[in-house]
């Protein structure tokens, strides 16, 4: 059992404020002491708890690594990550995921496997992330509209969903589609956008270690307004390509045409990579407003920050045309 | 104000200082192309006294608007500052990207700044002493807020980026409006007696006006 029951807290568990205000002094001093012991061998409960941590919200997730893929940035608040969401699905404004997706019944997901794999099918949740190791990925998310966060997620590496798949030759992209239940998502009634909410990934970008499922946040259960219970999370991508509450995700030959694609050809392109030269929009990506972050705005990272490990997946492509 | 007041703003504070001015903007110019139609219809004439006042409140939040677009837009969106924050060398740069936009590389900008711009000149003439100096070119100047009002809706239209549902709300307020006047001007036209001249409805006798 991989999801664990609220458990009334004693007063006397309760980190005091001294001791949380103290954390990173902990942590380092803590940190010192566990190299220590492992040098002499011995093994400490819960070394590989995560790093990002904030008062409890939700149910806590067990057995969560610490990934060196994560930075070393500062994560956004919880309320910042939780009350500013784009999932139009439940309305499009920023505050309106917060209140409407408290409803979402992720109880029993199903995900359908469908296309070009060897094993087809409606997976349970469970199936999904049995023999998964859950790691915390503090990444960068730097969303189209020009604004960005640092976000804490957990989750496992998108590749080793698709490998469990078997994905034949004939697989050239992964196709992502998020729940339209205009009973659950009130979003969904109007046409805003072309529903079901369709995103995807070449082969390639989707076996990339960086590419992963999120299923928890700061060490929690995925907030419902974040994308519960599965999403996709593309850190060198703008934030629109990581496709919430997906239910469906297919193997697929031809390159798929997302949602935003059909709602704005002009804007959005298939790749949608972070870029700050490229601006196809009615605004300029080259600067982003990091959230709680003071007044400036600070300058925009090709791929995110992230070139160094992706940059390779795009040599010799025209960003420009393919953007 | 409100949502400060009662720490009701999102965690994006200054995205919501630039709409949130924005949308009073229009509000406000909605709210003074009603004045005329609410009086035709209702024949409550004393209303007339605030339109000036709603009037000077839609220019005000439109200068803060733009106010907010220049420092949280374009003077944070500078990030580089390599002559310091208050240069000569920053303040060029700012006005080069203002200039920018309003030169077409955002064309809803462009837009933006028209309709502001075409109700400054209204703002300046609207003392009691350029009303009386302008007489009947007064009015005609003042139409501009026409023009202004639907720049603003396709400043918004241009600016969402798929939920067009909001500025579809303005752009049937304005319409209407605007929609009102065209039909009451050809009723009038059309129920005046071709010996009365239109233009001076003041001079009809007191019997005539009531039919209108």
């Amino acid at each position: 059992m991989l999801i664990k029951r609220p458990s009334p807290i004693r007063s006397a568990e309760i980190t005091s404020k001294r001791d949380y205000l103290s954390r990173r002094a902990f942590l380092k001093t803590s940190g010192l002491t566990a190299a220590a012991l492992a040098g002499a061998g011995i093994a400490l409960d819960g070394e590989g708890a995560p790093g990002a941590q904030e008062a409890p919200h939700g149910r806590a997730l067990a057995g969560v690594q610490r990934s060196p893929l994560s930075i070393a940035d500062k994560p956004s608040t919880w309320r910042q990550i939780t009350t500013y969401n784009n999932f139009y699905e439940f309305g499009v404004d920023k505050e309106s995921p917060a209140r409407f997706a408290k409803g979402l019944n992720t109880a029993n997901w199903k995900v359908t496997i469908d296309g070009e794999c060897g094993r087809t099918g409606a997976l349970d949740l469970e199936d999904i992330l049995k023999g998964e190791t859950l790691e915390e990925r503090i990444y960068r998310l730097r969303c189209v509209e020009a604004w960005s966060m640092v976000i804490p997620w957990v989750g496992f590496p998108l590749a080793n969903l698709i490998r469990k798949c078997e994905p034949t030759s004939r697989a050239k992209y992964v196709q992502f589609t998020t729940l339209d239940d205009p009973r659950q998502m009130p979003g969904v009634r109007s046409a805003v956008l072309d529903w079901p909410y369709v995103e995807g990934l070449r082969m390639d970008e989707a076996m990339h270690p960086l590419a992963i499922l999120a299923v928890g946040l700061y060490g929690e259960v995925l907030p419902n307004q974040n994308g519960a219970p599965l999403r996709l999370v593309v850190p060198w991508k703008y934030g629109f390509k990581g496709a919430k509450s997906i239910v469906k995700i297919s193997f697929v030959g031809q390159q798929p045409r997302t949602s935003w694609m059909k709602a704005e050809p002009t804007w959005y392109g298939f790749y949608s990579n972070v870029n700050p030269n490229v601006s196809p929009q009615r605004w300029s990506q080259a600067s982003e407003r990091v959230i709680g972050g003071g007044f400036f705005n600070r300058k925009t990272q090709m791929f995110n920050g992230y070139g160094d490990q992706v940059a390779h997946l795009y040599a010799g492509m025209d960003l420009e045309k393919f953007f | 104000m409100w949502a400060f007041l009662t720490d009701r703003l999102s965690v994006n504070p200054l995205g919501d200082l630039t709409s949130e001015t924005g949308i009073w903007t229009l509000r406000f110019l909605c709210l003074t192309l009603a004045i005329t139609p609410l009086r035709r219809i209702t024949g409550w004439n004393a209303i007339v006294r605030f339109r000036r006042m709603i009037g000077l409140f839609a220019f005000f939040y439109g200068s803060l608007h733009f106010l907010t677009y220049m420092l949280v837009d374009r003077l944070a969106g500078l990030v580089e500052f390599p002559g310091g924050l208050v240069s000569i060398e920053t303040i060029r740069r700012l006005a080069a990207s203002i200039a920018g936009d309003i030169a077409g590389d955002r064309p809803f900008i462009t837009i933006g700044f028209t309709a502001l711009a075409l109700l400054l000149p209204l703002a300046l003439t609207s003392t009691t002493g350029m009303i009386r100096r302008l007489g009947r070119k007064w009015q005609a100047l003042h139409r501009l807020v026409y023009v202004s009002a639907c720049l603003g809706v396709v400043h918004y239209w241009w600016l969402v980026k798929a939920d067009i549902s909001r500025p579809r709300y303005y752009a049937l307020a304005v319409g209407a409006l605007l929609g009102f006047r065209a039909w009451w001007s050809r009723r009038r036209r059309s129920r005046t007696p071709a010996r009365t001249p239109a233009a001076h409805p003041r001079r009809m006798p007191e019997s005539q006006r009531h039919t209108m």
